[in-house]
């Protein structure tokens, strides 16, 4: 049985990039092992000589031509909502201390 | 009654000059206007609606011609900004327009306004809107349904035509049931999501919500087909506007599993008297068992918050949407803009699926979840080896109340139980109003074999006429 504990959910905040306050850990870490204790009946299903499903309607590795279409997109329409541009480009934080 | 005449009426009459889209554009401001404590809607796209208007009256030609309708907020529309009811991504403006919008807008529609929705279509009552609560068109004291509920509820309070929607566990058909109009999920690739916010792409699919089976029909068969931009695309199989099939001899079953445990009583008695009048009308009626539809809530609540949180993770704090201006680096600047942007319910989905992909956990979650829906998906083609379509209802109850199931997340997701198993199959589902309980609007649901969406909705059609 899944229990998360305040560590097991501040490493899934770690994994998932999200910061949370010390009440939504307390909460979620009693909300994710109830929705994981729900979910934990499908170990029980009897799945011997079946397959995972990835695609529903059977499609394989559907290919285009790798050319350029022009949809009349303008640069400037598609950085519009960026946080911080320079030079047409995307500006972020420092990465490397 | 509704003010609005029949989709294929309207832009007829639009075409001969005998009704203006400008004025229809006006009237169904106006009702929204008029509507507004319902909250169903977070913004119009006026401006934009009354110069497209001004330009159809000019030149009104399509199949869509002036008819005005709602997008659900999960879909990019130019003339407003596109917030998928989340706050990470208030103030974003579309660069471009979904393809479904491009469609529909080609045939002479016009977008009037947004409607709301859980933040990211994760819920089943739009009580996890960033924004606010939709009220049930039938009593403000209950939730409309979701994730659709804003567009249910719209074109339920009359406010445009028709209202589109995306159903990925549930959430056009469950709306349709809780407010009381027809809502169509289609087969699983038929219609492109190219410019819709993407919530689990193995089961998203978009949809119209109407008041009428030919109205879904219409704006189906204008939103199907292939765009180039959706590379899990099927194939238009016929017109979907091709409604005139027999209903005699045609063999529906219902489902087993969904007419026991957990059922609504006066649900179940419904669901029986809705199936009796299709069996007095020539169909016939079996009892059929899926039995591994019990696991199917199971398996979508791993597969739905592992691609939410895949599909969620472009969502940094430094392409759009909010940003936290005084993180110290970029990995300060991506955890303080998602954990303050994103809402409660879309930090509970990222963990969940987080973990069920997590080494060590994915093979006791998400593949043994990816193989149960091959067991399923197997049930769902034995079944349509015996009969034509599936019949079941829609929702375990009527509308809850709101607030009802806020603190309990898990609760909340049961409203889902009779919608998932269609969504991970892949084939074609609708709810059709089917009476009221209580005051309450209840649906029935009919389900068909994938690529069917046209056999599926002539059989509705016919439905229609005799649940009326």
């Amino acid at each position: 049985m899944a229990k998360l504990s305040r560590e097991d959910v501040l490493k899934l905040a770690q994994l998932a990039r999200l910061d949370l306050s010390d009440a939504e850990v307390k909460e979620y870490s009693q909300e994710l092992s109830e929705i994981l204790q729900y979910v934990e009946q499908l170990g029980e299903v009897d799945v011997s000589g079946l397959k995972p499903t990835n695609q529903v309607t059977g499609l394989e590795n559907v290919t285009r031509e790798d050319e350029i279409k022009d949809y009349g997109y303008k640069t400037e329409d598609l950085l519009k909502n960026l946080p911080a541009t320079k030079d047409g480009q995307i500006k972020v934080k420092r990465m490397l201390g | 009654m509704s003010q609005w005449l029949p989709i294929a009426d309207i832009a007829a009459k639009v075409q001969s000059g005998d009704l203006k889209a400008s004025d229809l554009v006006e009237q169904s401001l106006k009702t929204i206007e008029a509507k507004k404590d319902f909250d169903s809607i977070i913004v119009t796209t006026a401006d934009r609606a009354r110069e497209r208007a001004k330009l159809i009256d000019k030149n009104p030609k399509g199949r869509l011609a002036g008819v005005p309708f709602i997008a659900k907020d999960n879909f990019l529309v130019f003339g407003a900004d596109t917030t998928a009811a989340s706050n990470i991504l208030r103030g974003f403006e579309a660069p471009y327009q979904a393809t479904a919008i491009e469609k529909l807008e080609a045939e002479g529609a016009i977008c009037v306004a947004k409607a709301n929705l859980d933040a990211f279509a994760h819920g089943g009552s739009t009580e996890n809107s960033d924004f606010f609560t939709t009220k049930n068109p039938h009593d403000t004291t209950r939730v409309p349904g979701g994730s659709s509920g804003g567009s249910a509820a719209a074109v339920v309070l009359d406010l445009a035509p028709f209202a589109l929607g995306t159903d990925t566990g549930g959430s056009i058909r469950q709306p349709a049931s809780f407010s009381g109009c027809v809502g169509y999920k289609p087969t699983y690739g038929l219609v492109s999501r190219s410019g819709v916010v993407a919530m689990a792409s193995s089961t998203d699919v978009i949809g119209p919500l109407t008041r009428t089976v030919e109205d879904t029909a219409l704006v189906l068969d204008v939103m199907a087909g292939k765009d180039g931009l959706d590379s899990t695309m099927i194939d238009r199989q016929s017109d979907y506007t091709e409604l005139k099939d027999d209903l005699k001899g045609k063999m529906i079953g219902l489902i087993k599993e969904y007419m026991s445990e957990g059922l609504d009583a006066d649900i179940k008695k419904a669901t029986e008297g809705s199936v009796e009048k299709l069996k007095k009308a020539g169909a016939e009626i079996v009892e059929i068992s899926l039995p591994s539809i019990p696991m199917a809530l199971a398996v979508y609540y791993v597969l739905c918050p592992a691609e939410v949180s895949s599909n969620l993770s472009r969502y940094d704090g430094q392409r759009y949407g909010y940003t936290q201006k005084d993180a110290k680096d970029l990995e300060a600047s991506y955890k303080g803009s998602r954990g303050h942007g994103f809402g409660k319910e879309a930090k509970r989905r990222i963990m969940i699926g987080t973990y069920v992909l997590s080494s060590g956990y994915y093979d006791a979650y998400y593949k043994q979840a990816q193989t149960v829906r091959t067991k399923l998906i197997n049930e769902f083609k034995d079944a349509f080896k015996k009969v034509d379509f599936l019949a079941g209802p829609v929702t375990p109850t009527t509308a809850f109340k709101i607030g009802a199931n806020v603190n309990n997340p898990l609760q909340m997701y049961m409203s889902d139980i009779m919608t998932v198993a269609v969504n991970l199959a892949g084939v074609p589902a609708i709810s059709l109003p089917a009476g009221e309980i209580k005051g309450l609007p209840v649906g029935l649901q009919l389900i068909a074999p994938q690529k069917a969406d046209r056999e599926l909705l002539a059989l509705s059609k016919r439905a229609e006429e005799l649940l009326a």
